[in-house]
């Protein structure tokens, strides 16, 4: 964002360049998975830690790895790979958990971290350089992707959380994984 | 200007709420014979606060209602009436119907004024006013008339209640078309003038069609009390002579030639009402108590008191904190003394605070308390029976939310003793007991628990009739050897009720058993002592709050899991001789007669445990709603108070489990829901046991 030389401006032109500014560019944190490169917008994610370990929750899905402690707050574990099909494998020095602020849209807001491979990098995009998300077949729901980004000649897939992790239930996501499988077909 | 007044409106409920209270309390108390002033001025002023906080928020109903209550209390206050019971009564009765109507508001239903009118009614009767007459503050000539003449005449410090004239004019001027002449005759010589005083006074005139003298009052509402107001209709050509310098004159134009005599003698019918006791003199009788609300509301009210340990405790903590920062800043072995000494310091504050913050929603017993004095007094007429009830320890404290749900199930005991335990005068008499019966309610603390007691000295529980009902229900066998304590514990069974006529009031069979159920979910229990013909004492014991419980720590393979220790009956290991297997569902511990299932963790919760065999296992027993289980588990380890957390904010809720805790190493346990895994394990085949077990 250009810093805009307050004197020359009107003060409509400068609200109009403040809204034009936030309305189009957005920030995405990117982390990488299985090679893939998935973003999900910056101003929901509250932290970034290392795993630890969780407090495993009775018969939960494997891809609920339990409940941490956040300074006093209990926070489920989500493991993103499993959620989105791809084989589980062991945590290593890299492997962090981003804690997420969801504004589900059924309940009042909740913080969900999910465990990724490693995060990569912090893009600002403008949202004509978003691409909406392929076709799908009318089963799946196509909420949980906002869009697409091609940066530097690679494709990153943008999250929808709100949605992806915004459900009241959240032992079953496997929708999650079909709508991920048809996206990866489109893209490749 | 407008202000949103919606935002005062919880407040005003509130306070209304807390008001009726006043009111029913004093009305209570009250004795007809000898009216003590005090009492009858508490319940006035009561009234009128809420009839002026109603009329300012435009709830009409409650407004006229309250308006007539108060003038036949102005007049037994001022002594020209006295009062007889059936008075009291009526005074009584409009208490629940202004409730209701509040209530109403509350929720922002349609509300049913027919009640309310029917009272209004009988109030009007002893008053000897014709119903409609005087109340609406209507005057004969209707809304409807060209305009109004005011005379607005205010007392020299109106200004200093904050009240701006000019500000009353601007709204005025909304209305209709205004004419205003100021009368500076009360002006004193300039030596003479204090800056913050208003010599004013002004003739309005407001011409316009359909202006509802309602809305004009409603600009003086804030005033009447320090000024004189007369406003009348103007007559038709009145208006229209008016209407030829027609001025919309705001800013104010000063006539000083037109002297206006100071009206002071006559008072216009608004006025009246509200000069009774100004509003300032009624709010601190309402503040004094709380209300006792069913629904759970959202706001607290806290002794200031409390907010400022609180605050100490803070700066003590910061303090620590910034001699910690120092020590730290530049560490150096020789220090580890000080440091020390400093964590001491962090730990106690820290305890404290702790101790401070879980003050705050403790409130007084009595909220709950106090509406039982009524219930009483009706209840005792409604039965013919004469009982006096005494009340000890309502200064006791107890958690907010807890307080919320016990209110229920102490109702449900106290109208027992009442129906069932209090006998009839001549009955009482007849034992050789005084005619009068007592039934007390005493609450106090022990230990970490609140205990509440209700004590009735009359018939007590009848042990062989509980017996024999009970054998008949096939709840106990019939060769059965209780003790006395076994049987008087049975009357928590479901469907239990020995009372032979089934009231109005108790003994429809449900009601032991949900007042059980319902202490328990508090994490409470309850229990009965009688002694027959002498009467009986129910005893509840409840945990402090619900957001501290008392926890023994389990391990089971790998994992630490808390069990709530008052669900825990014992615990032991397992010898194989008490194990039955039985084919297709779980197995059996005989344990003193009583046919256990037993249920291993690991199964339950799909973990790896240290060790598969049952052979000398530990075993916990719980308890649940009359149904035990025992649950196999590796080591016990330590007992602790444990912080209860949600598991539902930030996921969702899981079968088995109520909550979870943060150990004291920063990690997370899971604590157990004993009621949840009891349905469980029914789940698995045990069904048909737990009642065997019961008959056996």
């Amino acid at each position: 964002m250009s810093a805009v030389p307050a004197e020359q401006e009107t003060v409509e032109s400068l609200a109009e360049a403040v809204n034009v500014a936030s309305d189009t560019i957005d920030q995405y944190l990117t982390f990488i998975m299985d090679n893939e490169e998935y973003g999900v917008d910056i101003l929901s994610v509250k932290e970034i830690r290392n795993w630890d370990s969780a407090t495993p929750i009775p018969k939960a899905p494997s891809h609920v790895r339990g409940v941490i402690n956040l300074r006093g707050t209990i926070i489920p574990i989500i493991d993103l790979r499993q959620c989105f099909g791809m084989k589980a494998i062991e945590y290593g020095p890299l492997t962090v958990v981003l804690v997420l602020q969801v504004n589900a849209p059924d309940r009042a807001y909740r913080e969900v971290g999910i465990v990724v491979d490693a995060v990569s990098d912090v893009y600002s995009l403008e949202a004509d350089q978003i691409k909406p998300a392929p076709q799908m077949s009318d089963k799946v729901n196509a909420n949980y992707i906002r869009g697409l980004a091609n940066i530097k000649g690679e494709m990153v897939i943008l999250l929808e959380i709100n949605h992806l992790l915004g459900q009241s239930d959240l032992s079953d996501l496997s929708e999650v994984r079909d709508v991920l499988k048809q996206v990866e077909k489109a893209v490749h | 200007m407008t202000i949103e007044l919606s935002q005062f409106f919880q407040v005003f409920f509130e306070e209304s709420f807390e008001g009726l209270d006043v009111m029913e309390s004093g009305l209570l108390s009250l004795d007809p014979e000898n009216i003590d002033n005090e009492e009858i001025n508490s319940i006035f002023r009561a009234a009128h606060s809420i009839k002026g906080g109603s009329a300012t928020f435009g709830f009409s109903s409650v407004a006229d209602f309250t308006h007539v209550m108060e003038t036949l209390l102005d007049e037994v206050r001022s002594g020209s009436r006295s009062i007889s019971q059936d008075t009291v009564d009526l005074f009584l009765q409009s208490v629940d119907c202004l409730r209701e109507l509040l209530q109403g508001l509350q929720a922002e239903e349609e509300v049913d004024t027919t009640r309310a009118v029917e009272l209004r009614g009988q109030f009007e009767e002893i008053l000897g006013v014709a119903p409609g007459a005087e109340t609406t503050g209507e005057p004969a000539a209707g809304p409807q008339s060209a305009g109004w003449h005011i005379v607005f005449n205010p007392c020299e410090d109106m200004l200093q209640t904050g009240n701006e004239p000019v500000r009353m004019f601007f709204q005025l001027a909304e209305l209709g078309q205004m004419t205003v002449r100021t009368d500076i005759s009360r002006l004193p010589s300039f030596s003479g003038m204090t800056l913050e005083n208003c010599y004013f006074s002004w003739e309005i005139d407001l011409i316009g069609p359909a202006i509802a003298k309602s809305s004009i009052d409603e600009v003086f509402e804030w005033v009447v009390d320090d000024c004189d107001i007369i406003i009348t209709p103007l007559a038709a050509e009145h208006s229209v002579t008016v209407d030829a310098p027609a001025a919309t004159s705001v800013p104010v134009e000063t006539q000083a030639d037109i002297p206006v005599p100071a009206a002071a003698t006559s008072i216009d019918e608004p006025a009246t009402e509200t000069g009774l006791a100004s509003a300032k003199d009624a709010a601190p009788a309402v503040a004094k108590t709380g209300a006792p609300k069913k629904n759970e509301s959202g706001s607290i009210r806290v002794d200031i008191e409390k907010i400022d340990t609180l605050i100490n405790m803070v700066g003590e903590l910061v303090i620590t904190q910034s001699m910690l920062g120092q020590i730290g800043a530049d560490f150096t072995f020789d220090k580890i003394g000080k440091l020390q000494e400093g964590l001491q310091d962090l730990e106690r504050n820290v305890q404290v605070l702790h101790e401070s913050v879980m003050q705050i929603r403790m409130l007084p017993i009595s909220f709950t308390f106090n509406r039982f004095p009524r219930m009483v007094r009706d209840l005792s007429r409604q039965l013919g029976k004469k009982i006096e009830l005494v009340v000890k320890g309502e200064q006791t404290e107890l958690d907010k939310t807890v307080m919320e749900k016990i209110g229920d199930p102490l109702v449900h005991l106290l109208r027992n003793s009442l129906d069932h335990g209090i006998e009839k005068p001549e009955v009482r008499v007849a034992k050789g007991k005084p005619e009068t019966g007592i039934v007390s309610l005493n609450a106090f603390h022990q230990g970490g628990n609140i205990i509440i007691e209700i004590t009735d000295d009359g018939n007590g529980l009848p042990r062989d009739k509980i017996l024999k009902k009970a054998q008949a229900n096939g709840i106990v066998g019939p060769d059965a050897h209780l003790t006395d304590e076994q049987i008087h514990d049975l009357i928590f069974q479901p469907g239990f009720s020995t009372a032979e006529v089934v009231s109005d009031v108790s003994g429809r069979g449900v009601g032991m058993d949900v007042v059980r159920r319902n202490i328990q979910e508090l994490g409470g229990h309850v229990s009965v002592k009688s002694k027959e013909g002498q009467g009986s004492t129910f005893s509840i014991s409840l945990p402090l709050t619900l957001a501290i419980l008392d926890g023994q720590l389990v391990r089971v393979g790998k994992q630490v899991y808390i069990f709530p220790l008052v669900s825990i009956i014992e615990s032991l290991s397992v010898d194989m001789k008490q194990v039955s297997t039985v084919a297709g569902a779980c197995d059996l511990l005989r344990l003193r007669e009583d046919y256990i299932p037993i249920i291993p963790l690991y199964d339950a919760f799909g973990i790896e445990p240290d060790s598969r065999n049952l052979e000398n296992s530990l075993i916990v027993i719980v308890e649940s709603e009359g149904v035990k289980v025992g649950l196999v588990v590796d080591e016990l380890q330590a007992q602790q108070q444990v912080v209860i957390k949600s598991l539902e904010t930030n996921y969702q809720s899981v079968e088995g489990i109520s909550g979870a805790t943060i150990l004291g190493d920063g990690t997370v346990s899971l604590i157990l829901d004993i009621a949840g895994i009891v349905k469980m394990a029914q789940g698995i085949g045990i069904n048909d046991l737990s009642s065997g077990q019961q008959a056996a």
